[in-house]
C-alpha cells in the first residue's frame, strides 16, 4: 500500500579497462538482469576515454531491455551530427536510447579544437540548452508516418510531413528536417545534471531525468522543487519529470560497513555525492530517501565497477525487490517505459492537426 | 609454377537513400531498422568480404524548393550503425563515410579511433567533402567552403587525424600533440590510445584531379566509378601512376569501382531482370526529375515516354539541390540529346541509358569469369557491389558467385585475419612518435 511513486535505478559503467567492449556489454548486462532503467557511460575530451556514444551503441545488439545513455558534450560538437547520433543510437537499440547532455568549460578542450576560447559555464549551459531544442525539434522534424512508399504516385515520402526546423539560436543555427527519421521513443531520454545553477535552467526545461547531487534529502528536495517550479513556468508538468539522486558508490567487501555513510565533495573522481557502506546499508539509504519522497530514484556510480556494480545488482537491488520497492522485471521495452514517460506528441503533427 | 591468379577484393554498400534502392518490390524492406543492417553485414562476412560501407546524409534533397520525395530518404548516421554492427559480425571490414567538410579533426579522429578498438581493428573512413551551402545550412560553420579549400581542409584533416592517431606510443603512453595549419590550429592531449590497426583504413571517393591526387597521397582503397574495363585501366594507371611521389608502391592502394549485379540462370534472363530493375528505379516521376536537374526547368508537362527537349538548359539554375550536379549541363544535355538520337530513346529510356552504375549482368559463372578478367587486366582491385535491395540484395551473390571465385582462386576461401588491413593486405602504417 505504498502511496509512494515507482523508484528508477540507474548505474554509471565507466572505468577501467576502458577500450574492452567485452567490459561494458558485461556491466550493461549485468545492470540488464538487476532491471535498472538504464546505464551511463561518462565521456569528455579532458581526459583518456572512448567515444561513450559509439560504446553503448556496441552494446545495444547484445543487450535487450537497459536503457542505454551515453555522456553526449554540446560545446564544441556539431547540434546535428549529435542529434542524428542520438537518434540512431534509439534506432539500433530499439527505444532505449538517452543522452547525458554535458558541456566542455576548459580550455585544454577549447585547445583541441581550435574554433573558440573556453567560456563561462552559464553561457555553455545556455547553449547546451538550445542543443537540446533544436535536437528534439529534428527528432519531431520528420512526423512518424512520414515514410509512406506510395507506389502508385512513386512517392516514398510524404513531403508534407517533414520539416524544417529553422532554428536560429545564439551560437549556430539548424536548418533541418534531420536525415534520420523520428527515432522509436519518438524523442530519445534526455538527462541533465541540474545540481549546478548554471545548468539547472536548462536540466528544468529540456531534461526527462534530472540527476541532483545533494548529501540530504532535504537538500534534494530543495533542489527538486526548484526544478519543478522552473519547469512549471516554462509550461511543463513536474510530473514528467523524473528527478534521480546521484551518488558515487564504495561497497567495499562486507554486507555492512561499521559506519556507513555520505560524504559531501567527490574525494575521488567520480561524479556525486561519495557514499560508503555495505549493499544492505546502500538498501537503507535508498529505502530512506526514497519513502521521505524526495527522488524518484537514484544514479549510481561505483568507484570500482566491476565489484561494486555487482554488488548493486546482487546485494542492494535484490534486497529492494524483497522488499517490494523495486521491481523485478523490466515490464516495457523502451527506455521512456521503464521511466514511466509517455512518448511524446510530435510538435509539428499537433500543428497540423490544428489548423 | 605457375604464379598464383591476382586475387580481388569484394566489399558491400548500404545503398544509397536514392534511386539506386528499389523500394516498391515486395521483398524490400526498412531502410533504418537495424535488422536490415545486420542482415546485409552477415551476409557479406558469409561472403568473406573486406568490408561493408555506409553512406552518409546531411541534408535531405531538395527539387523545385521542396524536399524531394520520390526516392528513399532517411538514414542513421554511419559511425553509430557501425559500433552496433561490430557487436554481430566478427571479420568484417566497417567503412562509414564522414565528411572532412563538416567536422573537426579532434572529435572524428576520436570516433574512428574508438570504432577500431570496438572491432578490434576492423574500422575505415570514407573521407568525402562538401561544398554546398545546402548542407552547410545544417552546421555552425555553414556555407559555402571554397571548391579548392575542400581538398586542402580533406587532407590537412587527414593527416592531422593521423598525428592524432599517432600521439599515443605503442606502449600505451599519451603524449601532448600541436598542429598549426592553415585549416586546423589544435592542441592538447588525444584521448584514444593507438587503435589496433594503428590508423583505421582511410577510403576516398570522388573523381576530380585533386580526388585523384589526395587518394594517391592518403588513401588506402579509392571507392570509384570507374567501371568499364577502359575507364578502369585508365584510371587505375592515373592514379596507381601518382603512387610513386609519395614513396608508395602500387599495391599499397586498392582501386574498387562501384557496381551492381544482377545474375539469372541465362544471360538473356538476367538481361531481361537488370532492365526491369532500371525501370523500377528510373520511375516516370523520377525521369523528368532527373530531366529537370539537367535543363534547370519545370518539364512535369513532358511526357517521359516522349522526346527530350530540343531547347538548351538554362544557364546556371538549379533546380535540385543536395547532391553533386553535373558539371556543364549543356554538355550533359547535348550528350543525352545525342543518346536519345541515337538509339531512338524516349526520355525515361534515355535516362535510364545515361545514369545507370556500371554492372555485372548474367549467369553467375559469366558474371565470376568477368569479375575476375577485369581484376586480372588491372581495370580494378576490387569491386564495391551496390545491391539494389535491402536487406536481401547480396543473398545470391554470396551464395551463387563467391564460390565460383574460389573455384577459379582468385578470392579467398577463409579471412586469413581479422583486422581490415590484414583483409587488403595492407601494413599498419609505421608509427610516427
Amino acid at each position: 500500500m505504498s502511496h509512494l511513486r515507482p523508484l528508477h535505478l540507474a548505474a554509471e559503467i565507466g572505468g577501467p579497462p576502458r577500450y574492452d567492449p567485452a567490459h561494458y556489454t558485461g556491466l550493461a548486462r549485468l545492470a540488464e538482469r538487476g532491471a535498472l532503467d538504464f546505464v551511463t557511460l561518462g565521456d569528455s575530451f579532458a581526459r583518456p576515454g572512448p567515444d561513450a556514444l559509439a560504446v553503448l551503441s556496441r552494446v545495444a545488439p547484445d543487450t535487450r531491455r537497459i536503457g542505454l545513455v551515453p555522456t553526449v558534450t554540446t560545446t564544441h560538437t556539431e547540434p546535428f551530427h549529435v542529434s542524428s547520433a542520438v537518434a540512431t543510437l534509439d534506432w539500433v537499440s530499439g527505444g532505449r536510447a538517452g543522452w547525458c547532455v554535458d558541456v566542455s568549460t576548459t580550455a585544454a578542450e577549447a585547445r583541441l579544437f581550435g574554433r573558440r576560447p573556453a567560456a563561462p559555464a552559464a553561457e555553455l549551459w545556455r547553449e547546451a540548452g538550445e542543443a537540446a531544442d533544436v535536437g528534439a525539434r529534428l527528432w519531431d522534424s520528420w512526423e512518424d508516418d512520414a515514410e509512406i512508399r506510395d507506389a502508385a504516385t512513386g512517392r516514398f515520402l510524404d513531403r508534407d510531413k517533414l520539416h524544417h526546423t529553422d532554428f536560429e539560436g545564439t551560437a549556430f543555427g539548424v536548418r533541418g528536417p534531420a536525415v534520420v527519421p523520428r527515432p522509436p521513443q519518438g524523442r530519445p531520454v534526455t538527462v541533465i545534471d541540474g545540481t549546478a545553477d548554471a545548468a539547472r535552467e536548462t536540466a528544468a526545461r529540456h531534461a526527462d531525468v534530472v540527476l541532483v547531487r545533494a548529501t540530504t534529502p532535504e537538500r534534494t528536495a530543495e533542489i527538486r522543487d526548484d526544478v519543478h517550479r522552473r519547469a512549471a513556468a516554462h509550461g511543463r508538468a513536474p510530473g514528467t519529470l523524473r528527478v534521480l539522486a546521484a551518488l558515487t558508490v564504495d561497497l567495499g567487501d562486507a554486507e555492512s560497513a561499521p559506519e556507513p555513510g555520505l560524504e559531501s565533495g567527490p574525494p575521488l573522481a567520480g561524479h556525486g555525492t561519495y557514499y560508503r557502506g555495505g549493499p544492505v546499508d546502500l538498501a537503507d539509504l535508498i529505502t530512506q530517501w526514497h519513502r521521505t519522497g524526495a527522488v524518484d530514484g537514484f544514479h549510481l556510480t561505483p568507484i570500482t565497477p566491476g565489484r561494486d556494480l555487482e554488488r548493486i545488482v546482487n546485494g542492494t537491488v535484490a534486497l529492494l525487490q524483497h522488499r517490494s520497492l523495486f521491481r523485478t522485471f523490466h515490464p516495457g521495452g523502451t527506455l521512456r517505459e521503464h521511466l514511466g514517460l509517455a512518448r511524446p506528441a510530435n510538435r509539428y503533427a499537433r500543428q497540423g492537426a490544428r489548423v | 609454377m605457375t604464379a598464383a591468379p591476382k586475387q580481388l577484393h569484394l566489399a558491400a554498400h548500404f545503398p544509397d537513400a536514392n534511386n539506386t534502392t528499389v523500394w516498391d518490390d515486395p521483398r524490400s524492406g526498412s531502410q533504418i531498422e537495424f535488422s536490415s543492417f545486420e542482415h546485409l553485414a552477415r551476409k557479406a562476412e558469409r561472403g568473406l568480404f573486406d568490408f561493408f560501407l555506409l553512406a552518409e546524409g546531411l541534408r535531405l534533397r531538395e527539387h523545385n524548393g521542396l524536399i524531394h520525395e520520390l526516392d528513399v530518404a532517411g538514414r542513421p548516421e554511419s559511425l553509430t550503425v557501425l559500433a552496433a554492427l561490430a557487436a554481430v559480425t566478427d571479420r568484417l571490414g566497417l567503412a562509414a563515410t564522414v565528411s572532412a567538410t563538416f567536422n573537426e579533426p579532434c572529435e572524428l579522429a576520436r570516433r574512428l579511433a574508438t570504432l577500431d578498438h570496438l572491432s578490434s581493428g576492423r574500422a575505415a573512413w570514407n573521407v568525402t567533402t562538401s561544398s554546398d551551402a545546402l548542407t552547410g545550412e545544417n552546421f555552425r560553420r555553414g556555407g559555402y567552403l571554397d571548391p579548392a579549400d575542400r581538398y586542402t581542409r580533406a587532407a590537412e584533416f587527414v593527416a592531422t587525424a593521423r598525428e592524432l592517431w599517432d600521439s599515443w606510443t605503442p606502449d600505451g603512453t599519451p603524449r601532448p600533440f600541436a598542429h598549426h595549419g592553415r585549416h586546423f590550429s589544435i592542441e592538447g592531449e588525444f584521448t584514444v590510445p593507438r587503435s589496433p590497426q594503428g590508423h583505421p583504413v582511410v577510403i576516398q571517393t570522388g573523381d576530380s584531379p585533386e580526388g585523384r591526387e589526395f587518394a594517391a597521397s592518403a588513401a588506402d582503397i579509392v571507392f570509384t566509378r570507374h567501371g568499364t574495363p577502359e575507364a578502369g585501366r585508365a584510371f587505375c594507371a592515373d592514379v596507381k601512376g601518382r603512387l610513386a611521389k609519395y614513396g608508395r608502391e602500387p599495391d599499397d592502394l586498392k582501386i574498387m569501382p562501384g557496381v551492381a549485379v544482377v545474375l539469372g540462370d541465362n544471360d538473356a534472363e538476367a538481361r531481361e531482370r537488370a532492365a526491369g530493375i532500371r525501370l523500377q528505379q528510373v520511375s516516370p516521376q523520377n525521369a523528368i526529375v532527373a530531366l529537370e536537374r539537367v535543363w534547370g526547368r519545370d518539364l512535369s508537362s513532358y511526357d517521359p515516354d516522349g522526346p527530350l527537349p530540343v531547347s538548351d538548359p538554362e544557364p546556371a539554375s538549379a533546380p535540385s539541390r543536395g547532391r553533386v550536379r553535373h558539371g556543364d549541363s549543356r554538355a550533359v544535355a547535348a550528350r543525352w540529346r545525342e543518346l536519345s538520337r541515337e538509339k531512338g530513346l524516349s526520355i525515361r529510356q534515355t535516362v535510364i541509358e545515361a545514369t545507370g552504375r556500371p554492372a555485372f549482368v548474367g549467369s553467375p559463372r559469366a558474371v565470376a569469369a568477368e569479375m575476375a578478367e577485369f581484376v586480372a587486366t588491372g581495370a580494378a582491385d576490387g569491386f564495391v557491389l551496390v545491391p539494389h535491395l535491402i536487406p536481401g540484395g547480396l543473398d545470391d551473390f554470396v551464395d551463387q558467385v563467391v564460390p565460383l571465385l574460389q573455384e577459379r582462386g582468385v578470392f579467398r576461401s577463409a579471412y586469413t585475419g581479422s583486422t581490415l588491413r590484414s583483409h587488403l593486405g595492407i601494413a599498419e602504417p609505421v608509427w610516427k612518435g
